[in-house]
C-alpha cells in the first residue's frame, strides 16, 4: 500500500492565508474581506501587501456578504474570511439571496469549522455548515484536508466563476498531500487502492482514514481510501466505481450526519448502486469544550472509529 | 434641462403599468410602487449617467440597486420604458416562466437587474460593495440605492451604514422611501424609526431631505443636490417623503394597498385617474 508521510504539522487556515497571498500577487481582481478575524484567518500578509484590496468590515458578517456580492459587479473576485459558523449560519439569507440566487462570484472562506475548533465550545463549533451550503442551488462546497490542499484549493477557486464555500480548520494537522498538486474542483482523489471496503473522507478525517487503512491492512482488510475534497459537485463516478468493486462504504466527516457528505453519498448509492454504508459523523448533537483530540475521540471522529465502522460495514455485506 | 411634460407623462404611464401588472396577476405591491414612480422616472431619465446596453459589471456608468424588491412593478415599468427590455413583457409579471419575478432577480437574466432583492435589508451592503469596486476600478460613476423606511428595522442596514461612513464611501447615494407605512400599519405603530435624520447623521452620513417626494421637480433637484455632495468623504442619504399609493386617491393615506391588487372596478377607477399618455403595453 502507498505510504503517506506527514511533512510537519500545519494548520489548514495557514494554507488559505498563503494561497490568498499568492493570489493577491497574480490576480489584481482578487479582493479580501474580513470580519475582525484577520489574524485567525491568516489574512495579514494579503492585508500588508495589498491594503487597497483588503476590506476590514468589523464584526458585521451580514454586511460583509452583501458587500462581497456587490464587489463582483465591476469584476472583482471577493474572498470573505471569518469562522465557519459566522460564514454560514449567521448569514444564511444574505448568502442565499445576494450571492447564490444572484449567481455572484463570491468565495466564502470559512475557518475553525467543526469540533477541532476546540476549547471555545459549541457556540463556535459549527457542524451544520456543509448541509446549509450544499442545499443552496449553484453553490460549490469544498472541505480541504491539509495545508497543501487548502492552499491549492484557495488558488484554484479564483479561476472558477461562481459561488464557492471553502471550509477549513483551526488546529495544526498532518500535512501529507503534494505541495505542487493541481487542485481540481469536483475531482475525487484516490489515496489507497483497496478491495474490501471504500472509505470516503473529507477534511481532517482524510488523514484519519489513511491511518485506519494502515491498521486494517495489518489485519488483512484492504481499504480503498478516497479524499472527497469537493462535497458538491460530488464525484459520483469515482464513488460508484469504487463501491462496485468493494461492495460497501464508510463516509467520514467532521459534521453532523444530517446534511453532510454521508447523506450525499447515500443518495448517490440508493439511486444507482445500493450497498451498505456506515457514517462517521456527529450524531445530531452540538459539540463542547475540549482539546481537538479529546473531542474527536469522544464524538467518534478518528482512525479508531473509522476502523470499527469498516468492520461493521463489511459484516453487513 | 429636463422636459417635465414628457417626464410627467412617463410618470402617469408608469402608474398605469404598475396598476395593470398587479391587477392582471391579482398580486404584487402597488402602494410603494406608486409612491416611488417619480423617483424612478427622475433617476433613470434625468439623473443617472447610463450606458445604452446593459452589462452586469456596469463599468463607466452609474448603477442603481433596489433594496426593497417588493416594489418591482415600478422598477420593471421604468426599466422597460427606458429600453432595457420590451414593454410587452410587463404582461408576464409574476406569471409562470417569466423573467419578471415577484421580486427582482438576476436569475432569469432580465436586463437592468444586478442583484436579487426581496428579503429586506440587503441592498445597502450590496451597493457599498459595488461602490468600492468602482473606486478600485477608478470609475468615477456613482452608485444609487433605494430602500424602504420600514426596511430600516433590519439590522444589516445599520452595519452597512457604519461601514460606509467609517470608510468614506462617498460615491454612494442612498434614498430612503419615507412613506411611513409597512405591512402591519404605520411604521410609528409597528416599530418607531425615531429621528432618522439624527440617526444617519450620528453615523456620519450627509443627510438631505426631499420633502415633496411625489413632485418630479423636487425629486430631480434633490437628487442633483445629492450628486453635488458626493466625493466629499461622506456617504449621502436622502430622506424622501412620499405618499404610498400616490396618484390613486383611494390607495393613498393608508397602508392597505401595500401588497394588495385592485379588482376590475378598482382598476378602472384607478386608471381613469391616470389617463393613457405614452400608450399601454
Amino acid at each position: 500500500m502507498k505510504k503517506y508521510t506527514d511533512t510537519g504539522k500545519k494548520d489548514t487556515r495557514s494554507g488559505f492565508g498563503d494561497g490568498l497571498t499568492e493570489l493577491g500577487k497574480k490576480n489584481q481582481n482578487v479582493v479580501a474581506l474580513c470580519a475582525d478575524l484577520t489574524g485567525s484567518l491568516k489574512m495579514d500578509d494579503f492585508k500588508a501587501n495589498h491594503p487597497e484590496r483588503f476590506f476590514q468590515v468589523g464584526i458585521a458578517e451580514a454586511n460583509m456578504i452583501g458587500m462581497a456580492a456587490g464587489m463582483t459587479i465591476g469584476g472583482k473576485i471577493p474572498f470573505t474570511g471569518t469562522f465557519a459558523n459566522f460564514s454560514t449560519g449567521r448569514v444564511y439569507d444574505q448568502i442565499r439571496q445576494s450571492v447564490a440566487y444572484s449567481g455572484k462570484n463570491v468565495k466564502i472562506c470559512a475557518s475553525h469549522a467543526g469540533l477541532t475548533l476546540g476549547e471555545d465550545g459549541a457556540t463556535h463549533q459549527i457542524l451544520e455548515d456543509i448541509g446549509l451550503m450544499k442545499m443552496l442551488p449553484g453553490m460549490t462546497v469544498i472541505n480541504t484536508c491539509d495545508y497543501n490542499q487548502t492552499k491549492a484549493a484557495t488558488i484554484a477557486i479564483a479561476d472558477y466563476e461562481g459561488p464557492v464555500y471553502l471550509r477549513f480548520g483551526r488546529p495544526k494537522v498532518a500535512n501529507f498531500t503534494p505541495e505542487d498538486q493541481n487542485f481540481q474542483i469536483g475531482k475525487a482523489i484516490q489515496l489507497q487502492e483497496g478491495t474490501d471496503v471504500t472509505v470516503v473522507a473529507t477534511g481532517h478525517l482524510v488523514w484519519e482514514a489513511l491511518q485506519a487503512a494502515e491498521a486494517l491492512h495489518d489485519k488483512g482488510i484492504s481499504a480503498e481510501v478516497i479524499n472527497i475534497h469537493t462535497i458538491k459537485p460530488l464525484d459520483n463516478d469515482a464513488i460508484l466505481k469504487s463501491v462496485k468493486k468493494t461492495g460497501c462504504i464508510v463516509t467520514a466527516e467532521e459534521h453532523n450526519f444530517l446534511g453532510g457528505l454521508g447523506e450525499s453519498v447515500s443518495r448517490l448509492l440508493t439511486t444507482n448502486h445500493p450497498v451498505p454504508q456506515e457514517f462517521i459523523a456527529t450524531q445530531d448533537t452540538f459539540g463542547e469544550s475540549g482539546t481537538p483530540e479529546e473531542l474527536m475521540d469522544k464524538y467518534g471522529l478518528n482512525a479508531a472509529a473509522i476502523e470499527n465502522a469498516v468492520k461493521k460495514v463489511i459484516a453487513r455485506k | 434641462m429636463a422636459n417635465y411634460k414628457e417626464l410627467e407623462d412617463l410618470v402617469t404611464q408608469v402608474r398605469r403599468d404598475i396598476l395593470r401588472q398587479v391587477h392582471k396577476v391579482n398580486s404584487g405591491h402597488p402602494g410603494g410602487s406608486l409612491g416611488c414612480a417619480e423617483f424612478f422616472v427622475a433617476l433613470y431619465n434625468e439623473v443617472m449617467d447610463r450606458n445604452e446596453n446593459f452589462t452586469m459589471d456596469g463599468v463607466g456608468e452609474d448603477l442603481f440597486f433596489l433594496s426593497n424588491g417588493h416594489i418591482s412593478p415600478v422598477f420593471y415599468s421604468v426599466l422597460a420604458r427606458a429600453g432595457y427590455f420590451p414593454v410587452e413583457e410587463l404582461a408576464t409579471f409574476r406569471h409562470i416562466n417569466s423573467r419578471l419575478q415577484g421580486h427582482p432577480t438576476t436569475h432569469e437574466g432580465l436586463p437592468g437587474i444586478r442583484v436579487a432583492s426581496g428579503s429586506l435589508g440587503q441592498g445597502i451592503s450590496v451597493a457599498i460593495g459595488a461602490a468600492q469596486a468602482k473606486k478600485l476600478n477608478k470609475d468615477k460613476h456613482l452608485i444609487y440605492v433605494l430602500c424602504g423606511d420600514g426596511e430600516l428595522q433590519e439590522g444589516q442596514n445599520w452595519e452597512a451604514m457604519m461601514y460606509a461612513a467609517g470608510n468614506n464611501v462617498d460615491n454612494l447615494i442612498l434614498t430612503v422611501d419615507l412613506n411611513g407605512q409597512q405591512i402591519d400599519g404605520a411604521t410609528k405603530n409597528v416599530l418607531p424609526l425615531g429621528n432618522l435624520k439624527a440617526k444617519f447623521e450620528a453615523f456620519g452620513w450627509e443627510v438631505l431631505d426631499i420633502e415633496k417626494g411625489n413632485d418630479l421637480k423636487a425629486v430631480v433637484s434633490g437628487l442633483e443636490k445629492a450628486k453635488d455632495k458626493t466625493g466629499n468623504s461622506k456617504p449621502i442619504c436622502i430622506l424622501m417623503h412620499t405618499e404610498m399609493g400616490n396618484g390613486v386617491d383611494f390607495m393613498m393615506h393608508t397602508h392597505d394597498w401595500h401588497g394588495k391588487a385592485p379588482n376590475d372596478q378598482q382598476l378602472e377607477n384607478a386608471l381613469s385617474q391616470n389617463p393613457i399618455t405614452l400608450g399601454d403595453y
